[in-house]
């Protein structure tokens, strides 16, 4: 990280001026280093001065050149852009936006609808603001045309428990059965060419996406829902737990929205800088084996749909810097409420970290983002829904020795026989996700697909031992006749599926 | 010869109670012998207009790691970073691309 291009006029300097990396403003030319024509208007990366309309070109072609790498996203497919209200999701759209309306050939071609989650409940937002909070952003996404959902983090609580399985991948788009990205491609520019191109030819958008009319408030959910809700989240002991929550409602209500309404991808507006602190909280959490399903472009773990991260190669400076020229609206919300003379969360602790890291050392956030491309998602993949975290969906990576190992410590309530206890659901979830789990309060305040999941696969763990223990005692065989992973649905009463 | 700066600040979350609220100042400064630059504008700031947790706008002389300054609309890195010397009507914007929580 001591970057051997500096000047090397901050290293030596520890007692005046300890941050600064580089010598005053006379080193740096004004003009942009692309077209070497225009007054430059920002420095990217370390020490490139690009004029404005460098910088637009830049930036939007880095987003059609993420997607066009990847070739995840096919011709004509629904994709469902999880939007925040912040800076990088606000630029995502805009994007999008941008990419849609290009001329014919280089258009992009997939159908975005929008999906926004409330979460004023957890950020100590009285109703009135969060009313206000959902009229911007309601104002916000019925600008862009796109249809959009508004759900509120309190729907949690309404989740089926088939959420935290993976759905079964779509044969149409990835599977080799289907056609290539190419073939796909180049199918759909025939198909245009045959229906005479008609501009944005998005098909119709159906009503129910949109609300009633311009005038229809939002409601809020009702008292009772905001209060078990923010149980959950007061009985987190940690401010770290609590974002783990947090992130993983969010998830799960996005998924199963795009599940609903038949949308395969999903794109999320993860910057650079945020994926960055991502990695690196994440290893703090235990979570170093899916670092690339957490962090990468694309994130398989739900099955039938997709996550992408096209915004993952954007700084926070960069978007920050675009959505101020280019006007990009944006509605900002207070961030997750936390305890008074609480610790800080590992994620606020990771971020200040890195963030003045960069100040004295300009290629650390790249650096840590460059590591974490070279990761492979395949240890993430579970292959079975007997492997695979009841929290997070990756493998299970704990072994029955590691296990016996972390029970005496993890157990804190043992009730009576008959009722739940926390300690039954420890071989259910991955290593990082316990750390969690423990520091999430009494099993009554999960939200309730999480229990009824928990539960379901207790039961059947349960009676596969039993069977198992029925067998040997017939002396029919060894353990691995009867295979606990296999999936779920043998027999032992069929999972209701969404 | 006085100067007047409008300063700006855009934050996430809840930062703008920093400033009690207000996002855009218009603010003549007082003459004085030393120069008005950068850095005696965030001491006047962190003086005069930080209501409550300086920490959280500044760190040491300068702004804190994440905040962004633009001057009349252009990158500091581009001017100096605090040893830019203010012009009269000059526009300073602080962005912050902090999270907070």
């Amino acid at each position: 990280m001591c970057d051997a291009e500096d000047d090397g006029s901050g290293y030596g300097e520890d007692t005046e001026q300890p941050r600064r990396r580089r010598a005053p403003g006379d080193r740096h030319p004004r003009t942009c280093m692309k077209c070497g024509q225009g007054t430059a208007a920002l420095v990217i990366r370390v020490g490139d001065p690009f004029c404005r309309s460098c910088f637009r070109e830049y930036f939007v072609h880095k987003f059609r050149a993420m997607l066009g790498k990847n070739r995840v996203i096919f011709p004509g497919e629904k994709v469902l852009l999880a939007v925040s209200g912040g800076a990088a999701s606000s630029a995502m759209i805009r994007q999008v936006q941008e990419g849609l309306s290009r001329e014919a050939a280089k258009r992009l071609r997939f159908v975005p609808s929008l999906v926004y989650v409330e979460e004023g409940a957890v950020r100590r937002q009285s109703p009135e603001q969060r009313e206000q909070t959902l009229a911007q952003m309601e104002t916000l996404l019925q600008a862009t045309g796109f249809p959009y959902h508004l759900i509120h983090l309190e729907e949690a609580l309404e989740l089926p428990p088939s959420i935290l399985q993976p759905g079964l991948e779509r044969t149409s788009t990835s599977s080799p059965a289907g056609p290539s990205y190419k073939e796909a491609v180049d199918s759909f520019i025939q198909q245009q060419r045959q229906d005479g191109d008609s501009g944005t030819s998005l098909p119709a958008h159906s009503s129910q996406d949109r609300p009633a009319g311009p005038s229809a408030t939002p409601r809020l959910p009702d008292a009772a829902q905001t209060q078990e809700l923010l149980r959950s989240f007061e009985a987190a002991g940690t401010a770290t737990a609590r974002e783990e929550l947090l992130e993983m409602l969010r998830t799960h209500l996005i998924v199963q929205t795009a599940r609903d309404k038949g949308y395969a991808k999903v794109m999320m507006g993860h910057s650079l800088t945020r994926v960055a602190v991502k990695l690196l909280t994440n290893l703090s959490l235990g979570r170093g084996a899916f670092l690339a399903v957490d962090t990468g472009f694309t994130d398989q773990r739900h099955g039938d749909v997709m996550v992408v991260r096209p915004m993952r190669d954007y700084t926070a400076k960069e978007i920050a810097f675009y959505n101020r020229f280019f006007s990009v609206p944006t509605v900002t919300v207070p961030p997750l409420f936390t305890k008074r003379r609480e610790k800080p969360s590992i994620h606020q602790l990771v971020e200040r970290f890195l963030v003045g890291l960069q100040e004295e050392f300009p290629s650390t956030i790249s650096t840590v983002y460059r590591t974490g491309e070279k990761l492979s998602p395949e240890p993430a993949k579970a292959s079975s829904e007997s492997e695979c975290c009841l929290f997070c969906l990756c493998r299970l990576d704990i072994d029955g020795e590691e296990e016996l190992a972390l029970r005496p410590t993890l157990i804190y309530d043992e009730p009576a026989a008959g009722v739940e206890s926390k300690a039954a659901y420890i071989p259910l979830l991955c290593y990082s996700c316990r750390l969690t789990f423990k520091e999430l309060g009494p099993l009554d305040t999960l939200p309730p697909y999480v229990r009824a999941e928990g539960q379901r696969r207790i039961r059947r763990a349960e009676m596969e031992q039993h069977q198992e223990n029925q067998q040997e005692l017939k002396g029919l065989g060894t353990a691995g006749d009867i295979s606990p992973s296999q999936c779920g649905t043998a027999g032992t009463g069929a999972t209701p599926q969404g | 010869s006085k100067i007047s700066v409008v300063h700006c600040f855009y934050f996430r979350g809840g930062a703008e109670l920093l400033f009690d609220g207000v996002k855009k100042h218009q603010v003549t400064l007082p003459s004085q012998p030393e120069p008005w630059d950068i850095r005696n504008l965030l001491k006047w700031i962190k003086e005069n207009l930080l209501k409550e947790r300086p920490e959280l706008f500044m760190q040491g002389e300068s702004v804190r790691p994440g905040i962004l300054v633009l001057i009349n609309e252009a990158d500091w890195e581009l001017m100096g970073e605090l040893d830019y010397k203010l012009q009269d009507q000059d526009n300073v914007l602080f962005i912050s691309t902090l999270h907070g929580g």
